[in-house]
């Protein structure tokens, strides 16, 4: 396993790499952030001192470099716009965005895995052919769409949901969430389905592909040859066995939702780091745009990695290659 | 010829048996229509300034103006009338789906099909960028390259093609390696005719059928990335009016109450994306051998 685990660490490494040449790279080919910054009546010798404090006006190898090296001091620059460092900014605003990803990830399960699991125990029926269609449906519809519409339902017509913020945030165990007040939750509520409708669609085909293929295994026969009720088949049997891809997938889903993110945060103006990052790009605020990026690229080679490593020890029958002994 | 024809009778056979599938290849064919001659079909030119008047703006559906025009989806905030400007908007998000749809699967059974043939180092190498660049989401990939070289058309098709390539590279792989240990490539190599011969003439086009499928799927699957990512201001620029332009136009009146200059954008592209998934999954099932 060590060598492996080795392996795959010095590949993550190279890909932190070679991203961090690509961002860094692209970022300073792009657009002027001075003339963002300064007053358009600024004269040359104003232009020059705010370069010269921004270190712009060195060659980009140069403010590679000191990228690169105050990197691993855990310095990622500071914010043109905020003044402050990108990393505190991120982190400020990585709660909120992993609270309504968790929120989501719960809804969606809690909703996916049930219709999953009828959709292939039952694949003839009418429900289970209903269920299906729905999830093509739920495939296909954009999520910033969905966003607006919940928003011009739920908010603008019915009234009944806030539609931007976080709301109150309260205090549970020292973590401070809007998961912990009525306030909060009422406006977490909506882009978490809206984050959630996504990823029930791949979850419900999933669990499916699961049940169908389990369902057909000689411990169902055997346990229904038991006389075990059908409850407890599906309940006990099926319900531990899908239970493996699933929670694999779940890691990647979850990068995924704090990923696709950025498009519910931007349209409920939900102050995470997705909106950040869209921000960002807008301002031209090269620090916390190169940050973001590096940031959930790590996140994601880590998570791909976990989830690797964790696959082996649920599932004996999968054995990485240079492990068996 | 006529040999061609009967593959086309069987293939309809097949194909028809999903009344679903059928219906919505019809739409899409007529979205593909519309798309096409957008120019003749629409009602107005939405962006000639001569026949657009402020003045329409933000009428309701089924409205109309003082010189007798009707707007049977309501007018944007400038006064364009929004079926126009659905239809000339399709003919920018087909576009550009399709084409970085083309594009990826040239450059992805370009490398997927040479990684089959070659195997060895180049395939480890080709294979390993491929997993890593799927371990990441698609929209994660098209951010970082939106992100850092900034928006507009080509920049869009590239990330579009980026995010897609990889997904052709692994089917045309993996049916490439079942191809070819069929006796036709080892008659082809003892012809001694050339590897990209072999390659390209002999192997790839009994490869197509699933990469076909993919290409629906990453098709539909590009047109809606297209349009959350014009949406969200790092796409397309103003002067290419996708869908998702047309939608994040009208989200600033969402709040004012009038629904219907991003609803109906986001109908049209509904439309759109489920009717290909919906050809795209039949053909999936009707290409996979486990379901025969």
């Amino acid at each position: 396993m060590t060598p492996y685990i080795l392996r795959r660490l010095a590949q993550s490494a190279l890909v932190l790499f070679i991203m961090s040449l690509l961002v860094f790279g692209g970022v300073n080919l792009v657009g002027d952030p001075v003339e963002m910054l300064i007053n358009p009546e600024a004269d040359q010798a104003e232009v020059e001192r705010v370069m010269r404090d921004l270190g712009l006006d060195r060659p980009v190898t140069e403010q590679y470099w000191y990228f690169l090296v105050n990197a691993f001091k855990g310095d990622l620059g500071d914010s043109f716009i905020f003044g402050e460092p990108a990393l505190k900014l991120i982190l400020q605003r990585m709660p909120a965005t992993l609270e309504l990803a968790c929120f989501s990830l719960f809804i969606s399960l809690l909703v996916a895995i049930p219709l999953g699991i009828y959709a292939g125990y039952k694949p003839d029926s009418k429900v289970s052919k209903t269920i299906m269609a729905g999830s093509i449906l739920g495939f296909s519809m954009p999520t910033f769409w969905v966003g607006i519409i919940f928003i011009m339902i739920f908010a603008v017509h019915l009234g009944w949901l806030p539609s931007t913020g976080r709301g109150e945030i309260g205090v549970f165990l020292g973590i401070h969430s809007s998961l912990f007040t009525l306030d909060g939750l009422s406006h977490v509520f909506l882009p978490a389905l809206n984050l959630a409708l996504f990823k029930m669609s791949s979850v419900i085909r999933l669990t499916r592909a699961g049940t169908r293929e389990i369902i057909l295994q000689d411990y169902i026969t055997f346990a229904r040859a038991k006389g075990l009720s059908e409850k407890r088949v599906v309940m006990v049997h099926v319900m531990k066995n899908i239970l493996i891809p699933i929670v694999t997938v779940i890691g990647l889903e979850f990068g995924s939702l704090i990923a696709f993110s950025t498009v519910t945060e931007t349209v409920f103006a939900w102050p995470g780091m997705g909106k950040l990052i869209i921000d960002s790009i807008y301002n031209l605020d090269r620090p916390v745009i190169v940050a973001y990026l590096m940031i959930i690229v790590t996140f994601f080679v880590f998570l791909n990695l976990a989830v690797d490593i964790l696959y082996t020890f649920l599932d004996p029958r999968v054995r990485i290659k240079g492990t068996e002994q | 010829m006529k040999h061609r024809f009967k593959n086309f009778q069987n293939f309809w056979r097949d194909f028809s048996a999903n009344k679903v599938a059928v219906v919505a290849l019809f739409i899409f064919s007529l979205i593909l229509f519309v798309a096409i001659f957008a120019p003749l079909v629409s009602p107005t030119d939405p962006y000639d300034l001569n026949t657009v008047s402020i003045m329409n703006s933000r009428l309701p559906p089924l409205s109309e103006d003082f010189g007798g025009n009707y707007f049977l989806l309501g007018t944007d905030g400038a006064g364009r009338d929004m079926v126009s400007a659905i239809f000339y908007g399709l003919r920018v998000s087909l576009g550009v789906g399709v084409l970085s749809g083309i594009f990826a699967l040239i450059i992805g059974s370009f490398f997927g099909i040479s990684a089959a043939f070659f195997r060895g180092k180049y395939e480890t190498f080709i294979m390993r960028i491929v997993d890593i660049q799927l371990s990441f989401p698609s929209i994660l990939v098209a951010l970082i390259i939106l992100a850092a070289f900034g928006k507009g058309v080509e920049k869009t098709i590239i990330a579009l093609i980026l995010v897609q390539w990889a997904y052709y590279a692994r089917t045309a792989r993996a049916s490439a390696l079942v191809e070819i240990n069929k006796e036709y490539v080892d008659a082809a190599r003892c012809l001694a005719f050339g590897n990209a011969r072999i390659m390209f003439k002999h192997i790839l086009p009994n490869c197509m059928a699933p990469l076909i499928v993919v290409g629906t799927l990453q098709t539909a699957h590009a047109i809606s990335l297209e349009a959350t990512l014009s949406f969200l201001g790092l796409g397309l620029p103003i002067t290419e009016p996708s869908l998702g332009l047309l939608i994040g136009n009208g989200f600033e009146y969402m709040y004012s109450g009038d629904f219907w200059i991003s609803i109906f954008p986001g109908v049209a592209l509904l439309i759109t994306v489920a009717s290909i998934n919906l050809v795209g999954d039949h053909l999936r099932d009707m290409f996979n051998p486990r379901l025969q």
